[in-house]
């Protein structure tokens, strides 16, 4: 026999609610963890990571000894912290003489491995080493620039790639409304070449030009790094048909009284409610008589009404 | 996307993306490679900037806001859409009666006490608790507590709505749009998904268990003493017979047979890929020849009374003929042999 459960406190609903299947969906939260082994350089990259994506992220600070990602059953305990900390985006980092310094972004749909990309980080720089004004520095939270250039990105399948993944993690959370006052920094992805990409965090300065556009300056505040793309492991066409449907696909309301035409384009049909021309009351005012004259007949059509009103009281 | 010289901007995102930036020599130091990232990336935030100043913004006191469009770029959700509850038992009942919902008040004029009251809940309006005697009716039995009847009443009210409700939910399960805080399972906790539940046996299932453990002796369950009541095995193991294997009359060559007739159901099902392309292609040319010598040797053959089927002018034919009608006549071959058989055996034994 089954038995209806629900949670004994309104707080456990509330929080089971937040995590159920929604139309339109909030931000992507991310997870940042790593495996036995480690670097320094990769700590670092995990925890400026972590800061920057303060408010939408959740870091795991133990070591991990049974998650690899692209394994087959080495996906089992991070798709259960996916599942654990309702969290879909995640950043895996993990050191190996064969692979130094490796990090693997991933996305989950269901709370299942989506796809995976796995990059070397080189040249790293950490914020402690920029040096800059610090009036400049960002607001924890501002939505950020984003920024990508170079052709690879386009033409090269693990960069193109690559460039989905890095925008769905740095992009934050998706707004209607944007204060332009609170606009503060960029993140700027270049190709160098095929399998490298240049990844820098940089403060805008806002300079007057003249116009309602301001001038831009980029002040680099870091991190920066380089990635280096391994392997990556792209989703399956299925299971990318059924995560890219949106809530608009499914709501998609008959529009009325438009059409479309191959030669004239968009046709709209107007209804235009009957004017009643014989009704309605002429302007008067013709200019060409003599002032004294129009006056009279203004003062006589005035009168006039007055004494049928007069009749109609009577 | 819009392109704005030659950018792609997606403004949702506050993305723009330079497809066509490539570098013509990748400089040696670092800190030139880093200048000319950053500014080729002020040229794009450039253009996101002149973007977003553009739109049409609303005086706030922290600063202009702006109304940003719906994001360009597709990315994957990250759970699958919601799926839509499907109607409880009433609603499908009320639609098909065309019974639409009232907004009812939530308190009432309670006329015994003359104030207004809950409709439901804590002090509600005409509660049976609230009334206490019962005057009693020529119809009712004697010996029976009428108000612990009404309180067993309500009890058995509660009890079936909440086994409706229970259906309704199991509907909703089983179209995948169980509400998130609910869970239909009695095991595990609500974040770990739902468990299927446990399989009921039917009594069949159960006798056909029961009928085979009993069969689980040495003797298979012969001169095991049955349970009173206990019903004879339905459903008794197969017992395969396997047929022999070495050929010999009868029963061995059913064996064969067997397998012949697997074989050619296969070979008869598969037989496209049987057929021999190069002897097909030959056939088919031999004939194709005959049908021209046919059409060519026509005349002649009227003239010699050959016989239709003859294809070559008899002059031309190798003269075999006469030399088999030679042989026939004599019957010689059989005869032939046994006389040399004969013979040779004598020899042999002389």
């Amino acid at each position: 026999m089954l038995k209806v459960k629900t949670p004994k406190y309104g707080r456990v609903k509330r929080e089971l609610e937040k995590r159920e299947p929604k139309l339109v969906e909030l931000a992507k939260k991310t997870l940042i963890l790593q495996g036995t082994k480690t670097s320094n350089v990769l700590n670092t990259v995990l925890s400026e990571i972590y800061h920057l994506k303060r408010d939408n992220a959740i870091r795991y600070t133990r070591k991990n000894d049974s998650i690899r990602p692209f394994e087959s059953g080495g996906e089992t305990s991070l798709e259960f912290f996916s599942l654990k900390t309702d969290c879909s985006i995640f950043v895996y980092g993990s050191t190996s003489k064969k692979r130094p310094d490796n990090l693997v972004i991933g996305r989950t749909y269901d709370h299942h491995i989506y796809d995976l990309i796995e990059v070397g980080v080189e040249n790293f720089k950490r914020m402690d080493s920029f040096t800059y004004d610090k009036k400049l520095a960002p607001q924890a939270g501002s939505k950020p620039f984003i920024v990508f250039s170079g052709e690879a990105f386009e033409s090269v399948d693990e960069l193109k790639h690559l460039k989905e993944v890095l925008l769905e993690l740095l992009r934050g959370e998706v707004v209607d409304n944007l204060n332009l006052a609170g606009l503060g920094r960029v993140y700027v992805c270049t190709a160098i070449s095929s399998n490298r990409v240049f990844l820098t965090h940089c403060a805008m300065r806002l300079k007057k030009s003249g116009t309602i556009v301001p001038r831009i300056e980029l002040v680099e505040i870091g991190p920066s790094m380089d990635f280096v793309v391994r392997r990556h492991r792209l989703p399956n066409e299925s299971l990318k048909k059924e995560a890219m449907k949106t809530a608009k696909d499914k709501l998609h309301k008959k529009i009325k009284n438009v059409s479309k035409d191959a030669l004239q384009g968009k046709l709209g049909k107007i209804y235009v409610p009957d004017q009643k021309v014989g009704e309605m009351a002429l302007p008067n005012k013709a200019k060409g008589v003599k002032r004294e004259r129009r006056e009279a007949k203004m003062k006589n059509s005035n009168n006039e009404r007055a004494s049928k009103k007069q009749k109609e009281d009577s | 996307m819009d392109t704005q010289n030659e950018y792609q901007v997606d403004l949702g995102n506050l993305m723009a993306f330079d497809p066509f930036h490539h570098f013509t020599s990748i400089p040696s130091a670092r800190e030139e490679l880093v200048a000319e990232c950053l500014s080729n990336g002020t040229e794009l935030v450039q253009a996101i900037v002149s973007g977003v100043f553009n739109l049409p913004s609303t005086e706030d006191i922290d600063g202009p806001l702006v109304k940003l469009p719906p994001p360009t770029t597709k990315l994957p959700r990250e759970k699958p859409l919601p799926k839509p509850k499907p109607p409880t038992r009433w609603e499908q009942f009320a639609k098909a009666k065309g019974i639409r919902n009232r907004k009812k008040d939530k308190v009432v004029w309670d006329e015994q006490t003359g104030t207004w009251k809950r409709r439901y809940g804590y002090d509600r309006v005409n509660d049976d608790a609230d009334v206490p005697i019962i005057e009693a009716k020529m119809t009712d039995e004697p010996g029976v507590d009428p108000f612990a009847k009404r309180v067993a009443e309500k009890k058995e009210r509660v009890q079936k709505n909440q086994k409706n409700q229970l259906q309704n939910l199991k509907t909703a399960a089983k179209a995948g749009a169980l509400p998130s805080h609910v869970q239909l399972a009695a095991t595990a906790l609500p974040i770990t998904g739902t468990l299927a539940a446990k399989k009921k046996f039917t009594k069949d299932e159960l006798g056909n268990v029961a009928g085979l453990a009993s069969t689980a002796t040495a003797s298979g369950g012969k001169f095991d003493k049955k349970l009173r009541g206990e019903k004879p095995v339905k459903n008794q193991g197969k017992h395969r017979k396997f047929l022999p294997v070495v050929e010999g009359s009868g029963i061995g060559s059913q064996e064969k047979e067997q397998t012949d007739r697997v074989l050619s159901k296969l070979i008869s099902s598969n037989s496209h890929e049987i057929l021999n392309v190069d002897k097909a292609v030959t056939m088919y040319n031999v004939n194709k020849e005959r049908k021209r010598r046919n059409q060519y040797g026509k005349p002649s053959s009227t003239r010699n009374e050959q016989g239709k089927s003859s294809s070559t002018p008899s002059k031309l034919k190798p003269n075999n003929k006469p030399m088999k009608a030679k042989s026939f006549p004599n019957k010689g071959k059989g005869s032939f042999s046994k006389k040399g058989k004969g013979s040779f055996s004598k020899k042999g034994k002389a």
